[in-house]
């Protein structure tokens, strides 16, 4: 009863080929954009403390959801697995800083951009494999970017100026006025940059997957001999989408060091974290925009809602429910890719089947 | 300029030959460490080759079986009873991944089974932290009559250290391939082994119970998992970042082969022998940490060049 | 089945009812009054192997332009191979491949595509995480080619590209019948479906030469008087060459020009369906086996 099309009629293909052609939809894009940029700035999340909310769930999880969105577009959409991920967003984090540091005055925004494309040509460097290596060896592949990479950011000192501690520190900065990195920043002002570079990055990759580069993407992964012989390009198919995948990581990378931790070191890049990331992508749902907002939101907030769940509730300790986090989400994991490989976004789809023909059991 | 040619191609050979000693050192260093990764790279290619699945939880399964073992202990189980018990843990663990996860995903491809064994790992790590502990434990060494300490030999007036639990764990692993390649071979069960890794309906047409094989697998790969997270713990202690080394058994398939179990060992030699010399004698024109991703490297190249490995069966593509 | 054919004579009222002029060397005007024109394709001495295998040996033919050119044969008689290698996937030891008038040399994959070939596949290779609609839009993909750019705003020229393929594509999907499952994810279709859809994406190709893998391949009698039709109207509208690789000997009498037939990788015979059926080699090949 609430989700029903009918009446909803498309007289031209460009209204059917709109991002949201359902109505229900659009409201619902626009409710959450209100509250996300009118109400959570000045009140937080309800029941949380400001500074804890905007700093420790809605700026990390945002910055992950575009880290998810990278990587779904090379895992999901283009079928190419990767562990680098971790790694991809160091080149974006490493980048910032050394163009910050050589251009003090230019516009950190416009620089956290920038170091992107640096990522993005190192992922189509490290894509370069793909070409000969399918499936699950590329795993292998990844993982060598991974490690390589991560013995560069240790390695190389020109990447952290030589600092003794091998850290990079986050220099304060200002746009148009405002604080915008920095021990001085607001969180209000750091979570709004976050999630405007957050929504234009999104209306981006929707933009490019429902177009042609998104279908030769789509292509590949489904069946690549295939592909192929419709005329779709390999090298070019592959290497795009690891370009356009890691500019995300890269980007969320800088935005990760420069807006939320405030510092880094080798280990916020390290295979662990491409792990983590590579779970979000499976629960929010191989191939979904959507779905990537949903994983990177649920493996983000989850272990952070059990543990208050279990100090509040029932006074355990937090590392029990830190261990019990660990044991769920790799049970969800397992249990989505035996049963539903669309995760989140899937399950989010049969809601709205549900919602259109409520009160209506079918 | 010619520093770094110089560096790159003639050094580390005059090094080598004028410290043989060292040489030696480190060639033994990266023998037995070659020899453990060989170790779990068998694990995995023994259910492979009999089920047909690729059981990349073996890493996780090596460290998890020295938890168990150092814990049980730490509760006071004698030693020799909690070898028996891990190894009964270490098999109804087996079996439950088989069955519960693996069997669900027989059809998908490599890459599903391999995030799947990510998910696996998370739940694993996750109750051995909440089982054990999170801290780094030491292996029980002691208690399993494994030897500690060094012998000391100077060949031509050098100096080659052996370290005893090397020494150990380097006879006990020839010793289980050893043993494991006679089983194949010789005994009856070996036999079956081997018609089940070839033709399953064959396999079932003459006879062979399926399900009889598997369990002698797992069993078989759970013991090689156990011997390996001993001798690992042995020399490192038992932690989770042991689970990273486990990773390492990836590059030694891909070397090797992953169908094949005399390519499990010499992928795993090459790859422990490799790092351990790149690292040591070109590791300092580079930086130190080349081991980290010195493995994997390698496995790109032959994954671009041979990707059958030097041991497996070669991929035909068809329409 | 035998209907096929006259129906649609009598559905476009071209009845000539004239001789067939046998000569293959130049245009000729078969009896239903379509005019095929020179030689598009032509195999000289294809020989192909495996390792020890011979797949294809010797093989000479040619394929005029609009003409609808059959390969048929008993299993393993290299039928599917002899496919791949005019499609350009397999590449012959020995032997030359013309197109248009050209020797072609080895290509990849997708420049056969740009080249104006299309195919479908005997075990249908559809894109299964997109829908009917999408899998025939990728068959546009070399037709598209706003750059990344404009792909990134999507709104203005990426999108009129888009209307513009979308409009086509629908008119494929009218003509083949298929906008009932419009959006339906293609896993989820009955086969016969399925190859329909696969058809269409080739179509969308808008190639010179079709090349169908046993398009009839696990149908009811009704799915494939459906399947005939269609790539009859496609022949005969689009002016599509054809070379289909079939089984039932029906409706390659009903549907093919004309006929070649393998038998252990070698040519048997190459005439039309009429001289072909009358073969004794052939006969003697297939003596045993159903049509």
């Amino acid at each position: 009863m609430f989700y029903r099309e009918a009446g909803q009629f498309k007289a031209t293909y460009q209204e059917d080929l709109q991002a949201f052609p359902i109505r229900q939809d659009k409201i619902g894009i626009g409710i959450w954009l209100a509250i996300a940029y009118l109400y959570i700035p000045f009140f937080g999340i309800p029941g949380l403390e400001y500074g804890f909310a905007l700093n420790a769930i809605m700026i990390p999880v945002l910055i992950f959801t575009i880290t998810t969105l990278g990587l779904n577009i090379l895992v999901g959409f283009t079928g190419q697995i990767s562990l680098g991920t971790g790694a991809f967003m160091g080149v974006g984090a490493y980048s910032c800083y050394k163009l910050t540091s050589y251009f003090p005055d230019a516009n950190i925004i416009v620089l956290i951009l920038a170091s992107g494309f640096v990522a993005a040509a190192v992922g189509a460097l490290f894509g370069l494999p793909s070409l000969r290596i399918k499936g699950f060896y590329l795993v292998v592949a990844t993982l060598a970017a991974q490690f390589f990479l991560e013995w560069c950011f240790i390695r190389i000192g020109w990447l952290y100026n030589f600092n003794p501690s091998g850290a990079i520190e986050v220099p304060q900065r200002e746009v148009f006025g405002v604080i915008v990195t920095g021990a001085a920043a607001e969180p209000a002002t750091r979570y709004l940059v976050v999630l405007t570079i957050l929504v234009f990055l999104t209306v981006i990759a929707g933009n490019i997957v429902r177009g042609r580069i998104g279908r030769s993407w789509m292509m590949i992964r489904d069946m690549d001999i295939a592909a192929e012989l419709i005329g779709v390009r390999p090298l070019w198919a592959k290497l795009s989408a690891f370009a356009v995948s890691s500019y995300y990581c890269g980007v969320s990378g800088a935005l990760m060091v420069f807006l939320w931790l405030g510092a880094a070191e080798v280990e916020s890049f390290d295979v662990n974290h491409s792990f983590l990331y590579l779970f979000m992508v499976i629960l929010g749902g191989l191939g979904s925009i959507t779905g990537s907002y949903m994983g990177a939101a649920f493996i983000w907030t989850f272990p952070i809602i059990l543990k208050e769940v279990g100090k509040r509730l029932f006074d355990i300790d937090p590392i029990v429910m830190e261990n019990v986090s660990l044991v769920a989400i790799g049970v969800m994991i397992v249990f989505i890719l035996i049963k539903e490989p669309h995760g989140l976004a899937r399950l989010w789809q049969l809601i709205k089947q549900k919602l259109r023909i409520w009160p209506f059991p079918h | 300029m010619g520093d770094i040619i110089y560096g790159i191609f003639a050094d580390p050979f005059v090094q080598m030959w004028q410290m043989p000693d060292f040489l030696m050192q480190v060639l033994w260093e990266g023998f037995v460490s070659g020899i453990l990764y060989a170790l779990i790279a068998l694990g995995f290619v023994l259910i492979f080759k009999a089920s047909g699945i690729f059981n990349f939880a073996q890493g996780i399964m090596v460290v998890f079986s020295g938890l168990t073992l150092v814990g049980l202990h730490a509760l006071g189980v004698p030693a020799w009873l909690a070898l028996l018990l891990t190894l009964a843990t270490m098999y109804v663990l087996a079996y439950s991944i088989e069955r519960l996860i693996l069997r669900n995903l027989v059809n998908q491809p490599d890459i599903i089974l391999f995030m799947a064994t990510i998910g696996l790992t998370n739940i694993l790590i996750g109750m051995g932290q909440w089982i054990f502990g999170g801290e780094t434990k030491t292996m029980i060494t002691k208690e399993l009559f494994l030897p500690s300490g060094s012998s000391v030999w100077e060949p031509g007036g050098g100096l080659v250290i052996f370290q005893h639990i090397d020494i150990a764990a380097a006879v006990i692993a020839a010793a289980l391939i050893v043993g494991l390649a006679l089983f194949f071979s010789k005994t009856k069960v070996g036999r079956a082994l081997r018609a089940v890794a070839d033709d399953h309906q064959a396999s079932l047409s003459v006879g062979i119970s399926l399900n009889q094989i598997w369990v002698i697998t797992w069993f078989a790969a759970g013991i090689v998992a156990l011997v390996t997270g001993i001798m690992w713990g042995a020399r490192s202690d038992v932690s989770f970042s042991l689970q990273i080394i486990a990773l390492k058994a990836l590059p030694v398939l891909v070397l090797g082969g992953f169908t094949s179990v005399p390519g499990a060992i010499v992928g795993g030699l090459i790859i422990g022998i490799g790092e351990k010399v790149f690292e040591i004698y070109w590791g300092p024109l580079f930086g130190s940490g080349v081991e980290g991703w010195f493995a994997y490297v390698i496995a790109l190249v032959f994954l671009l060049y041979r990707p059958q490995g030097l041991f497996g069966e070669k991929i035909i593509e068809r329409v | 089945m035998r209907c096929a054919r006259s129906n649609r004579v009598n559905d476009h009222g071209s009845g000539i009812e004239g001789e067939q002029v046998n000569d293959t060397a130049t245009n000729y005007v078969t009896e239903d009054g379509r005019t095929i024109g020179g030689v598009i394709m032509e195999m000289k001495n294809i020989t192909l192997r495996f390792g020890g295998v011979v797949a294809i040996k010797d093989a000479s033919f040619d394929i005029h332009e609009g003409e609808i050119r059959a390969i048929i044969g008993p299993n393993g008689a290299g039928k599917s191979s002899m496919l791949n290698v005019i499609n350009g996937f397999y590449h012959p030891q020995e032997g030359e491949v013309w197109f248009r008038g050209e020797k072609r040399p080895s290509m990849k994959p997708y420049e056969i595509a740009e080249q104006g070939i299309a195919r479908t596949f005997q075990n249908i290779a559809l894109f299964h995480g997109m829908t009917t609609i999408e899998n025939v839009m990728t068959g546009r993909q070399l037709m598209m080619k706003k750059n990344f750019f404009w792909q990134m705003l999507r709104v203005g020229p990426a999108l009129d590209e888009e209307v513009e393929h979308r409009r086509k594509c629908e008119e494929i999907i009218d003509f083949l019948e298929i906008q009932a499952i419009r959006k339906t994810p293609v896993g989820s279709l009955p086969y016969g479906l399925q190859k329909r859809v696969e058809l269409a994406r080739a179509l969308a190709m808008e190639p010179k030469l079709l090349l169908l893998d046993e398009p009839m391949a696990g149908m009811n009698v009704e799915e494939k008087e459906d399947m005939s039709r269609f790539i009859l109207d496609v022949n005969e509208q689009y002016g599509t060459t054809i070379a289909l690789i079939e089984h039932d000997m029906s409706v390659v009498m009903d549907l093919a020009d004309r006929v070649v037939v393998l038998d252990y990788g070698k040519m048997l015979a190459d005439g039309t369906p009429d001289e072909v059926q009358k073969n004794q080699a052939v006969i003697d090949a297939y003596l045993g086996v159903e049509h």
